[in-house]
């Protein structure tokens, strides 16, 4: 039985103070999207739009992806497809090699997180620093990202600076995000002045003018991919949009949904490489046309990775990141997490209250929440549901097939809570009852006093 | 006169019986023919949500026998109709019969305000009232606008219960973050669960409500084992509670 997330999420709720403090900082960022969606009268017309794009192109994405390949060679990129994240890594690792690369400078990529790309390439002797600052706080902590947006969402200002004091060597008892700012600032820029290449993902790759466009808020990723003569950009196949005229549908969504900003501070189309440089552009399938070819989950490749639907989610702000078996958490990585592996996975599409906030929220109108609830379908058919829960399905479902059987074990039910009360704190009933009671039983059921008055003749 | 079939949800029947009369004498005074059918037990939802559909499935196809023969049929729950309007397709295919049944399938205060009409509520309810919008109510069954999407304003449960004399309904700080019930999560996600309804009760508690009424008896259910365990003196009651103490009216 796959009990991932239920005991993360028990011990980090279990600290209710910072579990509050982790659904507070997730709720203003919630608070502040309303607002920047609030402030465009067409916020849904612009979802609708945004879907349909998206389902568009997921409908004919080989033609769109050649159609990319063919401009972007065009303007002098160099295109590579990678199979899975084994020969992402390879390319990636050989194209730096060949230049001699010993230090790199990556901006956020999701992409190159599930690939598992920095402990490749540091095991080939090359340093690869992520420039974001939340990427770098992990990347010192040696942990992951916590949400895909704010990777050090889960860490406070005076951790950072215990951290900062220990790895950057500031002074120690920093607390002023300002300062420790500036120091990670100081250390990243000559980071970046040392790289031989820079690393980026790929927010949106436009088919009709084979350029990819990135979005940041630091200006880490043209910093990053500016000074070195060398820039790999990996990007998932689902990244492509047909034409240029879509962009803006979409960076007016993807802001407001992730920060409410009513446009990320940096939005940086390359159109082929620096002068005497080269641009390589890596595109990765790694699954994704697995799930392409499964239509009740295709939808979830319309994801432009805002972390609106983790912001929103109940169960996230609670529970944290790391509560979740995928590297992506909240709503959006438990519909991809157990399409990868069902197995591993299995508690995530059981990790939400099927509220649907996350299917309201999303921009592109992807429907989270019953996808997670198909999920668990798909769960169950593989037979990995545990046993318990299945065998309580199947004698709940017979006594509910047979209204007298119904009736006679709801009233037995509801007369033993009466006659032992201390029993509704065992077995089934333990896990409700620790925090909570359950219903004063009543002596009849509805039915029983409906027919009575039947009978009476009361309406 | 519309026949109406009555569909009380299985935990309904068992823990609640006065929401089931609430609900059928409300019915009566719009002067519907109310039955209910006997042979009802429950629509399958509890089975479905763990990913048990073949369990489900044969309790899909008993109420959509059921329930057959009725102009309308209408539940004290959002939930339970968004699993009869949204998901039986998903357990029995599209099919005429369930297309015709989803679409006269309602929750109360949906049934209130788009079928029969209602418009003024004449009745007495002094107290601060905190509504609860759960979640497939609002989300499924757009009971109302839930605080994501940028729709026109629409509230049907709260167009009713404001029209109350001495009712006076709260605002709270998060109109309709969930409570964490969730079915099946209550007990898989114990912790997180707990935390969100007593998350909620605060908010509601900062508010000054004194009762937190809701159309969906099974959030309200955990709402007051929260309560109750922790012997706090708000109340819970279903929407149909206190229309039951008012005259409806076009």
């Amino acid at each position: 039985m796959n009990t991932f997330h239920p005991e993360r999420a028990a011990a980090f709720a279990g600290n209710v103070a910072h579990a509050h403090w982790h659904d507070t900082a997730l709720w203003f960022v919630r608070v502040k999207r309303d607002r920047a969606a609030a402030s465009v009268p067409e916020w849904e017309k612009l979802r609708d739009t945004a879907a349909g794009i998206k389902a568009h192109t997921l409908s004919r994405l080989a033609d769109y992806l050649e159609e990319f390949e063919a401009n972007a060679r065009k303007n002098g990129i160099q295109v590579h497809w990678a199979r899975d994240a084994a020969e992402h890594n390879r390319i990636v690792g050989e194209i730096l090699e060949r230049h001699g690369v010993k230090l790199v400078a990556k901006s956020k990529s999701m992409l190159t997180e599930e690939c598992g790309l920095n402990p490749y390439l540091e095991a080939r002797g090359i340093e690869i620093v992520d420039t974001d600052l939340g990427e770098r706080i992990v990347q010192l902590a040696g942990e992951p990202p916590s949400h895909i947006v704010m990777p050090a969402i889960h860490r406070k200002k005076e951790e950072i600076g215990e951290l900062f004091h220990e790895k950057l060597g500031t002074p120690s008892g920093l607390s002023d995000p300002k300062v420790l700012t500036e120091a990670a600032r100081q250390h990243l820029r000559r980071k970046f002045l040392g790289a031989q290449a820079g690393l980026s993902g790929v927010n949106f790759a436009i088919a009709e003018t084979g350029g990819i466009v990135v979005v940041t808020n630091e200006g880490n990723a043209d910093m990053g991919t500016s000074l070195p003569p060398l820039h790999v950009a990996s990007m998932g196949v689902e990244k492509v949009i047909p034409r240029l005229g879509d962009l803006g549908i979409f960076l007016r969504l993807l802001a407001r949904s992730a920060t409410g900003q009513p446009l990320s501070t940096y939005t940086t189309h390359f159109h082929g490489p620096i002068r005497g440089g080269e641009l390589h552009v890596v595109v990765v399938d790694n699954g994704r046309s697995d799930i392409l070819g499964r239509e009740t989950f295709r939808r979830s490749l319309s994801c432009i990775r805002c972390g609106a639907c983790l912001n929103t989610c109940p169960v996230y702000r609670r529970s944290g990141g790391y509560s979740y078996s995928y590297l992506i958490p909240g709503p959006i990585g438990s519909v991809l997490g157990p399409q990868r592996d069902a197995s591993a996975h299995a508690s995530l599409p059981f990790a939400s209250s099927l509220c649907g906030s996350c299917s309201d929220v999303c921009p592109v109108k992807i429907d989270l929440h019953h996808e997670l609830l198909a999920l668990r379908g798909d769960i169950a058919g593989r037979g990995i549901l545990p046993w318990s829960k299945r065998a309580s399905m199947r004698v709940g479902s017979f006594v509910l097939r047979h209204p007298a059987l119904y009736r006679a074990a709801g009233r037995m039910a509801r007369w033993a809570l009466r006659a032992f009360p201390a029993a509704a704190r065992l077995g089934p009933g333990a896990a409700w009852s620790r925090q909570r009671e359950l219903p004063p039983p009543p002596r009849r059921s509805f039915r029983d006093l409906f027919e009575e008055q039947e009978r009476e003749g009361r309406p | 006169m519309a026949k109406v079939g009555l569909f009380i949800p299985c935990y309904v029947d068992q823990f609640y019986p006065e929401v089931g009369l609430a609900t059928c004498r409300i019915l009566r005074r719009l002067g519907a023919q109310v039955e209910f059918p006997r042979e009802q037990t429950c629509c399958g939802q509890p089975m479905y949500n763990s990913g048990c559909a073949d369990d489900a499935r044969p309790l899909a196809e008993r109420f959509l026998r059921v329930f057959s023969g009725f102009d309308h049929v209408v539940a004290p729950s959002g939930s339970c109709v968004s699993m009869v309007r949204l998901h039986f397709r998903d357990l029995l295919g599209d099919r005429p019969d369930l297309r015709e049944l989803a679409g006269r399938t309602y929750e109360l205060c949906e049934y209130l305000v788009d079928v029969a009409g209602v418009r003024r509520v004449d009745g007495e309810f002094k107290g601060r009232v905190g509504l609860h919008r759960s979640c497939h109510g609002l989300r499924e069954l757009r009971l109302g606008r839930s605080s994501e999407r940028m729709d026109p304003p629409l509230d049907k449960a709260g167009r009713l219960l404001s029209q109350m004399r001495g009712l006076e309904l709260v605002p709270l700080e998060r109109p309709d973050e969930c409570c964490g019930f969730g079915g099946t999560f209550a007990v898989n996600e114990e912790a997180v669960s707990c935390l969100m309804g007593k998350d909620r009760i605060a908010d509601h508690e900062r508010a000054g409500a004194e009762v937190i009424a809701g159309y969906d008896m099974s959030c309200l259910m955990h709402l007051d084992g929260l309560l109750r365990r922790e012997r706090k003196a708000i109340r819970v009651m279903h929407v149909a509670q206190i229309l039951d103490q008012a005259r409806l009216a076009p």
